[in-house]
């Protein structure tokens, strides 16, 4: 059983104590939703479980052993989701997606097939030669979740992923995130809309 | 040590050692100074103008230690991560400035009646004065963000690569020196 | 290597449909040089004698101004995020941004010296081996710049900021990127500085990958 872990994390950002003494821990199969108010300190707890920025303090594990150890097999098992889409305006759709899947593949694999299937799954199938620029800011963040598709990953963390999409795209997410726990993945989403019934929540003070 | 690098107790303990050092600093520059312009004789061939070396060869002997203070500190704070470090190499950049200011202006000074001109582009002095440049790139590196903390995890890897950079840039400087100098003037120091 | 590729790939992609970087950064290089005989006057005796300095001074300036771009938008828009979390090594990301940039601005400069070369009455000889100082200079130049690009993200005043970081550590290629010229002028041997400029490229695309991808995590932590 793999488990996902944190204890006793905390954060500074700006000589601001963010949280301290913060501990979750996330199974095989399970998710995790992160809600509080505005500036409680879900995006920097997903950075911090991203490893993208070090806690000032606490550990986070993946099975018991340090993250931080190893860097390269962190990144390789995880996506994140954050509030900037990177997408670039002059690429065409598919050739933003395709560029993403490509350098977060470690192993060869069959080029444009996988991108192809995540971006019909998010509904943009048919706009893969199209320059991004013509995107709204929904039909953007459709395309930045299209890479947990065409490169999959064990762990997901998504912070508000649900922003600025319609009630439609926020289903399709919905079932991507149930069909991802389902083979076993994990997922920490960070939230300010209900939580799905049973999912276990950390609320942030 | 260890005891010693506890960011807070170091700050309690420096601030109950620096009027102790500040006021030793203060004699020994007194001391030093004595000696220097009042009880050393003059130079058989630059006279009194020789006095200016006392200060003027410390003066640059310090801004490069500094400098290597300021990496070694920076290089300790990327790799361990300390908060002391960061204070350090932090504290360590106006000194060092501050020496390299004085090592260029001493060295003008001196020159004027040795070479008879405020300026020249000797090697030691222009290496000089690029290392002036690398301490004011720190400086303003270090105070150019909102966050201090980022400010200081920029500075010490600017510090770092500046390091490996010094003796490159001193090594240039001196075979475009030699190859640019001047016959009418030879090397007096 | 394919993270390489990759990269270089998207790199080029985009700055040539965003278009006019590189020939806004050639136009200034021309501008630059076109200033000196203004400045110094036109005798042609003068002009030969510094032009392969105002050369490299203006290349210098021109690589500098075009670097606070190389990872601006990425920082704005979120992607340097996702590169500093993909599986391929930043390092090796970094690398194919510095490589981009000098295929689209050292290049083009290269191409457009030795007109400039001709408007300053240098030599053909010094032309010959300008070319080749250039040719080893200019992409260590893409290298260095890389690391005070990253230093400078999210700064206020960047763009300032970063000539005073860079300029600096652009002396020795300046020295002897000239060197090699003035030697070729002066009818000496020129093999030893175009070696050191060698020398220098090797060092800087052996060190400051590592230096500008540890920039770039610290700009986005």
């Amino acid at each position: 059983m793999v488990v996902f872990s944190g204890t006793q994390l905390t954060c500074i950002r700006g000589e601001r104590l963010v949280f301290e003494d913060l501990g979750f821990s996330v199974e095989e199969g399970a998710a995790l939703y992160l809600t509080g108010a505005n500036g409680s300190g879900k995006s920097s707890l997903l950075r911090v479980m991203a490893a993208l920025q070090r806690p000032a303090a606490g550990e986070l594990c993946w099975n018991e052993a340090d993250v931080w150890d190893d860097i390269p097999a962190h990144h390789d098992r995880t996506r994140y989701v954050g509030h900037a889409d990177g997408v670039k305006p002059v690429l065409s759709i598919g050739e933003n997606l395709a560029f993403w899947a490509a350098i977060s593949a470690t192993r060869p694999e069959p080029a444009g097939h996988g991108v192809q299937t995540a971006l019909s799954r998010v509904g943009l199938g048919e706009l893969s030669d199209m320059p991004a620029r013509f995107l709204s800011a929904g039909q953007r963040r459709r395309l930045n979740l299209a890479r947990l598709l065409a490169s999959p990953a064990r762990l997901w963390l998504l912070d508000e992923p649900a922003a600025g999409l319609d009630e439609e795209s926020a289903a399709v997410l919905e079932s991507m995130i149930a069909s991802h726990l389902a083979r076993g993945g994990m997922a920490v989403v960070a939230t300010h809309d209900a939580v799905p019934a049973g999912a276990r929540r950390l609320e942030l003070p | 040590m260890h005891r010693f690098a506890n960011p807070t107790r170091f700050v309690r303990l420096a601030g109950r050692v620096q009027p102790w050092a500040a006021a030793v600093a203060l004699g020994c520059l007194g001391v030093g100074l004595y000696f220097a312009l009042f009880s050393s004789p003059p130079d058989y061939q630059q006279g009194e103008t020789v006095r200016i070396m006392y200060v003027h060869v410390p003066a640059a002997w310090m801004a490069m230690f500094c400098y290597v203070v300021m990496a070694a500190a920076s290089a300790s704070s990327l790799i361990w991560r300390h908060r002391v470090a960061d204070l350090a190499a932090k504290a360590t950049a106006p000194v060092g400035a501050a020496f390299t200011l004085l090592a260029l202006v001493t060295g003008s000074l001196w020159g004027k009646p040795m070479w008879g001109t405020w300026w020249v582009w000797d090697a030691r002095l222009t290496s000089v004065l690029i290392l002036f440049f690398l301490y004011l790139g720190y400086i303003a590196l270090q105070n150019a963000f909102e966050d201090p903390a980022r400010g200081a995890r920029a500075a010490a890897i600017l510090a770092v690569v500046g390091v490996i950079n010094v003796p490159i840039i001193k090594f240039s400087v001196d075979w475009w020196n030699t190859l640019h100098q001047p016959a009418s003037l030879t090397r007096m120091d | 290597m394919r993270g390489f590729t990759h990269t270089l790939r998207r790199e080029l992609r985009l700055a040539l449909r965003q278009g006019g970087d590189s020939l806004l950064v050639v136009m200034f290089f021309v501008l630059v040089v076109v200033l000196f005989p203004l400045g110094v006057g036109p005798e042609p005796g003068i002009l030969s004698r510094i032009g392969a300095g105002i050369i490299w001074v203006s290349a210098l300036l021109a690589a500098m101004l075009s670097m606070d771009r190389l990872y601006q938008s990425d920082f704005e828009d979120g992607s340097l995020e996702l590169l500093v979390l993909s599986p391929t090594p930043l390092e090796i990301i970094v690398l194919a941004k510095a490589a981009a940039h000098w295929l689209t601005t050292g290049l083009p400069l290269i191409a457009a010296s030795p007109l400039l070369g001709l408007l300053l009455n240098l030599e053909a000889e010094g032309i010959a081996v300008m070319l080749a100082s250039l040719a080893l200079g200019t992409p260590a130049l893409s290298l260095v710049g890389a690391i005070g690009a990253a230093l400078v993200l999210g700064a206020r005043r960047g763009g300032v900021l970063i000539s005073l970081l860079i300029l600096p550590l652009f002396i020795p290629i300046l020295i002897f990127g000239v060197g090699a010229v003035d030697a070729a002028l002066l009818e000496l041997t020129y093999r030893p500085q175009l070696m050191v400029l060698g020398a220098l490229l090797l060092l800087a695309a052996a060190l400051s990958p590592w230096a500008a991808a540890a920039a770039v995590r610290q700009a986005v932590a």
